[in-house]
């Protein structure tokens, strides 16, 4: 039994691969892994939309070519939530700005489809529900973070961003 | 100079009531105890005096030889400045008035309780309670317009949530402050106790855990305990959501979904079904909200519920016969009745979700096979969340569900004069109709358009055959309009696309600014009413509508307290009786 069904990409605001490859060419002053940056045209961009395969109440799939891409360097486009602090090395991204910060709320909660970012190191993080490019290593797979105890199922490791 | 020194006194009052607390009883005074319902007794002394120091009696009589129970004496609870003296899972059977004292030597605190019967036990077999997040008067009033018209004064219709023989007004504020919410509001009707924000199913004490305060025992708990009823829980928000909650839960923070979902699992109400299936799921499955391996699907499955996550395998279980069923249609909660009915492309990755209108044909079917009665809750959840965000037609769409809903029940009920029919909103929002809106009045902004007094003429709404308006884009419209908001862009115009989102996280942390994307050459800036930590509108301290029917509904009448709404379903069920 399942209600999952196949997922459309994204249409709206969707990036060819080729702008964003020049988009991050541009900006590798910005670039705090390097050995993401210096593979910038070999990165993947891999959209919200294109993230699952199927996506249902009893749980959603991982999109093969997500699956296929663990390990690797690739880039996603979303939107910075609201941190819990100014400066951090964590932070989650979303598919739609958030209007709430479920940090800080104690009724508000996440939506199931977020991606969770590890950057390379402490950063300022900018707010304002800004949509931000992110480069890092996709990792894939439940995971709990030891010292907040957030469980994410996807991950970018040695990340880093600009405004988008 | 008169008034100043007795603010004065009040203030020096309150900072010495801070330094020092006085005992702390719990059930707090005035509290009315149905006879036999289990609550934990509670009482808190400061400066954590040695067991020996204190006394507690219960009209002159030690509280724990009257009580009975194991006392639990901590003299620090949680490391905290006071001693807790508690007896759980009490009850007192006999009915009348008890007298609480609580004493450290020249301290003392009292407060009386209510301890009352239902004489004439069971008048009802089920009862109905329809929960109306939110609802408010301008609500039922755009729904009638919009559903019913209105022509030279008169309405074509009655709703049928208006159209019953009992109503009451009911005052919502709960123990802690004038506003409520829904946690709060729900507690008071599934315990007849007051409680705080946030909280379900306990009484706020200053124990630090959320799951240690003293507990009150649900309408749920009770009438499977004493009576072998059955128990419905339907909503269209996540199911773990305040509202629903309410009918299980025991716990002081709201949010703790995880910790719901095991009291939904420990009470077993037969029928469960709403939104929010990623806290049912184990954490290795991605979507889980879950931070265990614990599979609450599997586990419902395994007591023999039957597991629906479509409207086609929610008819498939009904029609199988089957008594148990849990039903979660959507990851989030389940789409209001605008985007569901009209709009179907928002829908997408849940194309066949139930409305609340076919959940409570279901329920009420699985519900009635148990010859002794049963108790169902059906929450319209989302007239509050679109209130929340300024989405008045979105909530309107769903109070006319609500009110499809209860046809649904009045049709059950009209066969045997057994069921008590409740329909009941958990608190306000600040809602009015101020007027119309009329687009080809000269200008740009919404208040060249406003029409007021004789300038609102009639909008021509057309209703569909199940009363929803075919479409609310109308030149000529209803002006409703908010009394809390954050800073927004305002353009009079519905939301056709998405739920209107006003604000958003602005580059203070914690502030919320307009939401620009909503801002047109045709909008105004509105500069919040609220504090910036707002991103939505708020619940108001308003009063509420209550209408009723059925056997026990007679008791509803004039202005009552919310906790008032308990008292009079455990009358209607004779619940005091064994």
């Amino acid at each position: 039994m399942t209600s999952g069904i196949p997922m459309e990409p994204l249409k709206e605001g969707r990036i060819t691969r080729r702008r964003v490859v020049l988009s991050i060419s541009g900006l590798t002053i910005s670039c705090l892994a390097a050995s993401a940056c210096a593979q910038a045209d070999e990165i993947e961009i891999i959209s919200f939309g294109g993230l699952y395969k199927s996506f249902g109440v009893l749980g959603y799939e991982f999109a093969d070519r997500v699956k296929a891409s663990s390990g690797k360097t690739v880039a996603v486009m979303g939107y910075m939530a609201p941190p819990l602090t100014t400066e951090s090395s964590f932070f989650v991204l979303t598919r739609e700005p958030l209007a709430i910060c479920p940090f800080c709320q104690s009724d508000a909660d996440w939506p199931v489809d977020i991606l969770v970012i590890y950057l390379a190191k402490a950063t300022p993080l900018i707010t304002a529900g800004a949509r931000v490019m992110v480069t890092g290593r996709l990792e894939v797979g439940s995971w709990t973070d030891p010292e907040s105890g957030f469980v994410s199922q996807i991950r970018l490791r040695d990340a880093y961003y600009r405004k988008g | 100079m008169r008034g100043f020194s007795v603010a004065l006194s009040a203030i020096l009052t309150l900072a010495l009531s801070q330094v020092a607390f006085a005992q702390t009883i719990y059930p707090l005074n005035r509290a009315e105890i149905l006879s036999g319902a289990k609550f934990d007794f509670k009482v808190e002394f400061p400066g954590s005096p040695a067991r020996e120091a204190v006394s507690v009696t219960i009209n002159d009589e030690d509280a724990v030889k009257l009580l009975g129970g194991k006392l639990d004496y901590l003299e620090k609870e949680d490391g905290q400045d006071y001693a807790a003296f508690i007896l759980r899972n009490i009850e007192i059977k006999k009915p009348g008035s008890y007298k609480v004292v609580a004493k450290a030597g020249d301290k003392s605190s009292t407060v009386n309780w209510l301890v009352y019967d239902t004489p004439k036990g069971a008048v009802a077999k089920n009862v109905i309670l329809f929960v109306g997040d939110g609802l408010s008067v301008a609500h039922r009033t755009a729904a009638r317009i919009m559903s019913k018209g209105l022509v030279e004064g008169y309405y074509g219709g009655e709703l049928a949530i208006d159209d019953m023989p009992h109503m009451a007004l009911v005052s919502t504020s709960g123990s802690d402050a004038v506003v409520t919410d829904s946690a709060n509001a729900m507690h008071a009707y599934t315990t007849g106790h007051k409680t705080c924000v946030n909280a379900l199913g306990i009484y706020c004490s200053r124990a630090k855990g959320n799951l240690t305060h003293p507990k009150v025992e649900t309408i749920a708990e009770l009438v499977k305990r004493k009576r072998g009823l059955s128990v419905g829980i339907v909503t269209n928000a996540e199911i773990e959501d305040a509202t629903p909650a309410g009918m299980v839960a025991h716990t002081r923070r709201r949010a703790d979904f995880n910790d719901i979902v095991t009291m939904f699992f420990d009470t077993k109400p037969e029928v469960i079904m709403g939104g929010g299936s990623p806290n049912f799921l184990p954490k290795s499955t991605p979507g889980s909200k879950r931070t265990d391996d614990d599979n609450y699907i599997e586990k419902f499955k395994a007591e023999g519920y039957a597991f629906a996550s479509t409207a086609t395998e929610m008819r498939a279980a009904a029609k199988d016969g089957k008594a148990k069923l849990l039903g979660l249609f959507n990851t989030s909660n389940v789409d209001g009745a605008y985007d569901l009915k009209f709009k179907k492309g928002a829908t997408a990755k849940f194309p066949d979700q139930p409305d609340i209108v076919e959940q409570t044909k279901i329920a009420l079917d699985m519900l009635s096979r148990n010859d002794k009665g049963f108790v169902l809750m059906v929450e319209s959840g989302r007239i509050d969340k679109y209130a929340h965000s300024l989405d008045w037609e979105r909530s309107v769409y769903d109070t006319i569900m609500l009110d499809n809903a209860v046809k649904v029940a009045k049709e059950f009920a009209e066969k045997k004069n057994d069921t008590l029919i409740i329909v009941v909103p958990d608190h306000a929002h600040m809602v009015g109709i101020l007027g119309t809106y009329d687009d080809d009045q000269p200008g740009a902004t919404p208040r060249e358009k406003l029409g007021v007094y004789e300038k609102s003429a009639v909008p021509q709404y057309k209703a569909d055959k199940d009363g929803y308006p075919e479409t609310v884009d109308l030149k000529q419209r209803l002006a409703f309009t908010f009394g809390s908001f954050p800073d927004h862009c305002f353009d009079a115009k519905p939301h056709l696309e998405a739920e209107f989102v006003p604000a958003v996280p602005g580059p203070e942390k914690g502030a919320f600014i307009t939401n620009e994307t909503q801002c047109t050459n045709t909008s105004v800036r509105v500069t919040g009413n609220l504090p910036a930590t707002a991103n939505s509108g708020v619940h108001a301290a308003d009063d509420v509508i209550l209408t009723a029917m059925g056997p026990g509904s007679e008791a509803f009448r004039g202005h009552m307290p919310n906790t008032r709404v308990f008292r009079i379903i455990s009358t209607a069920l004779g619940l005091a009786k064994e």
